[in-house]
């Protein structure tokens, strides 16, 4: 199967009737999901709603009880583990604890996903990837650093840099700006943002701070008993009436 | 309660037997990681070196002053590097190169893999494109596999030479004439059944601090107890593998 084919579709992401349960918890009960292709797209909801889990799903490293997952027009359940990998390959992920490898260093970090995924680049490329990379979280000389020496905000920046190396059609974040402080917070979001506009990337934010919710989405969706349960912009929400609603903007 | 802990015996035992199984199916498939094995050789190898062979001196040199006086009792002290040499090369050597190993490698693996588990590391290595399993635990049950078994015959040597010193504390023994007894005194059936088991031993060592560091959870809590059961599980399959091997070498005529 032809992963790289690059299709003009509206929809990067279409969800239809995702379930998932943990033994007889069940966290996503036909959810139902469109990310359109340009947009920052926030799920909002409780902890242990399942919004992790359903990006973890998108990009298969759970797998859902049933439901269909369409990423870039290829139904994932379809796809063998070379094919997953080919198209993760225009997928980026920031994982909540950044994921950064403790025994590699910054470079090493970002280099990985370069080498792993065979892409054929000689040395100069892949030093050239790594330093745009790293410019563009405005962390241009911490390449010989070890995640040790970061501080929370620096790893969460070199965590985005690796996400961004192979330049992705589509970044799932999962919850960027939890564990740092408001300062730091808001250059992760104005960082979201800048992402979106400079890459073009359609992205799902999952988050439940609300300064990153207003400053990052063009559209949420709320996700409450396992189910998409309003969609809407930033102010449609937080005027909307509904008391479940309005429990996260108050 | 009885019921219920052999019952997670048999479980935890069949879910490692599983993780073995999984091993040899991904060891057999293309790509390997040559980079990566190289480097785990190195760390389990090289940096387990100076541990291995200091303990491998000291049981050579204590074996011999502790024998020397049952020896002497029965008039037998010409027999003390045959004796001494048989005990190391047979037993001892092996089984403490093994026991020694499962301490400083089997718990770094299983803290190192636990510690990337719950900080979500082994899933970030999966969607850059790479097969967790095969580049990190086929690539560290096979480097100790490969290095056990070398830093069993390299604290073979050196025991038998910390033996030489204790057989000279109290006695004179010509280094011509110790290694000449040495070597009279060894057979095929005594070095080789003992060199094999050391593949079984760094097998099994690998293999269940993979598997506990894989299948670590509870967060830092669950890392630490990952460390801790990988060395004790190890330390006890090298026992049960030891006797396994002596049975099996009886059997073949090989004692």
């Amino acid at each position: 199967m032809e992963i790289n084919q690059k299709l003009n579709i509206e929809n990067v992401i279409e969800v239809n009737d995702l379930c998932k349960s943990f033994g007889t918890n069940t966290v996503l009960n036909h959810f139902n999901f469109k990310l359109k292709r340009g947009e920052n797209a926030v799920v909002l909801g409780k902890s242990g709603s399942g919004k992790s889990v359903f990006i973890k799903c998108i990009i298969g490293l759970l797998a859902a009880d049933s439901g269909k997952i369409n990423v870039l027009d290829y139904n994932i359940s379809d796809l063998n583990s070379d094919a997953l990998d080919a198209l993760r390959m225009r997928m980026g992920f920031l994982f909540q604890s950044n994921a950064l490898y403790d025994s590699m260093t910054v470079r090493e970090n970002l280099e990985f996903p370069l080498r792993r995924h065979g892409k054929d680049m000689s040395n100069k490329e892949v030093d050239a990837a790594v330093k745009e990379a790293l410019e563009s979280v405005g962390l241009p000389h911490t390449e010989k650093m070890m995640p040790s020496e970061l501080s929370g905000g620096m790893k969460k920046r070199i965590a985005i840099a690796r996400t961004l190396i192979l330049k992705p059609e589509i970044i799932l974040y999962d919850e960027p700006t939890t564990g740092l402080d408001p300062i730091t917070g808001r250059e992760i979001d104005d960082l979201i943002v800048k992402i979106q506009r400079d890459y073009k990337t359609s992205s799902i934010i999952i988050s439940h701070d609300m300064h990153c919710v207003k400053a990052v989405a063009n559209r949420i969706v709320m996700l409450i008993d396992g189910r998409a349960y309003m969609e809407g912009d930033y102010s449609s929400l937080s005027t909307c009436g509904d008391q479940k609603v309005l429990d996260f903007f108050e | 309660m009885a019921n219920l802990s052999v019952k997670a015996f048999l479980i935890e035992a069949g879910e490692i037997v599983r993780f073995a199984s999984r091993f040899f199916s991904a060891l057999f498939k293309p790509k390997q990681e040559w980079k990566e094995l190289l480097r785990q050789s190195y760390f389990i190898g090289y940096k387990s070196l100076g541990l291995v062979g200091l303990t491998a001196f000291i049981m050579g040199l204590v074996l011999t002053i502790q024998s020397r006086p049952t020896l002497v009792e029965f008039g037998a002290e010409a027999w003390l590097p045959k004796m001494v040499s048989v005990s190391l090369i047979r037993e001892i050597v092996p089984v403490i190169t093994a026991l020694i190993c499962a301490g400083k490698i089997g718990s770094s693996i299983g803290a190192e893999l636990g510690s990337m588990k719950v900080t979500e590391q082994i899933d970030a290595m999966e969607v850059s494109g790479t097969n967790p399993f095969k580049y990190l635990v086929v690539t560290r049950v096979l480097a100790t596999s490969l290095m056990i078994p070398v830093l069993a015959v390299i604290a073979a040597a050196i025991s038998l030479y910390g033996a030489y010193l204790g057989t000279n504390i109290k006695g004179v023994v010509s280094w011509q004439l110790y290694w000449t007894q040495v070597f009279d005194a060894l057979t095929y059936s005594d070095a080789m059944p003992a060199f094999v088991k050391t593949y079984f031993f760094g097998f099994a060592i690998g293999i269940i601090g993979c598997y506990k560091g894989f299948n670590s959870s509870k967060g830092t809590e669950g890392v630490g107890q990952s460390a801790n059961s990988a060395v004790v599980l190890s330390s006890l399959m090298v026992f049960v593998i030891d006797l396994i091997a002596v049975q099996l070498a009886d059997l073949m005529g090989l004692t």
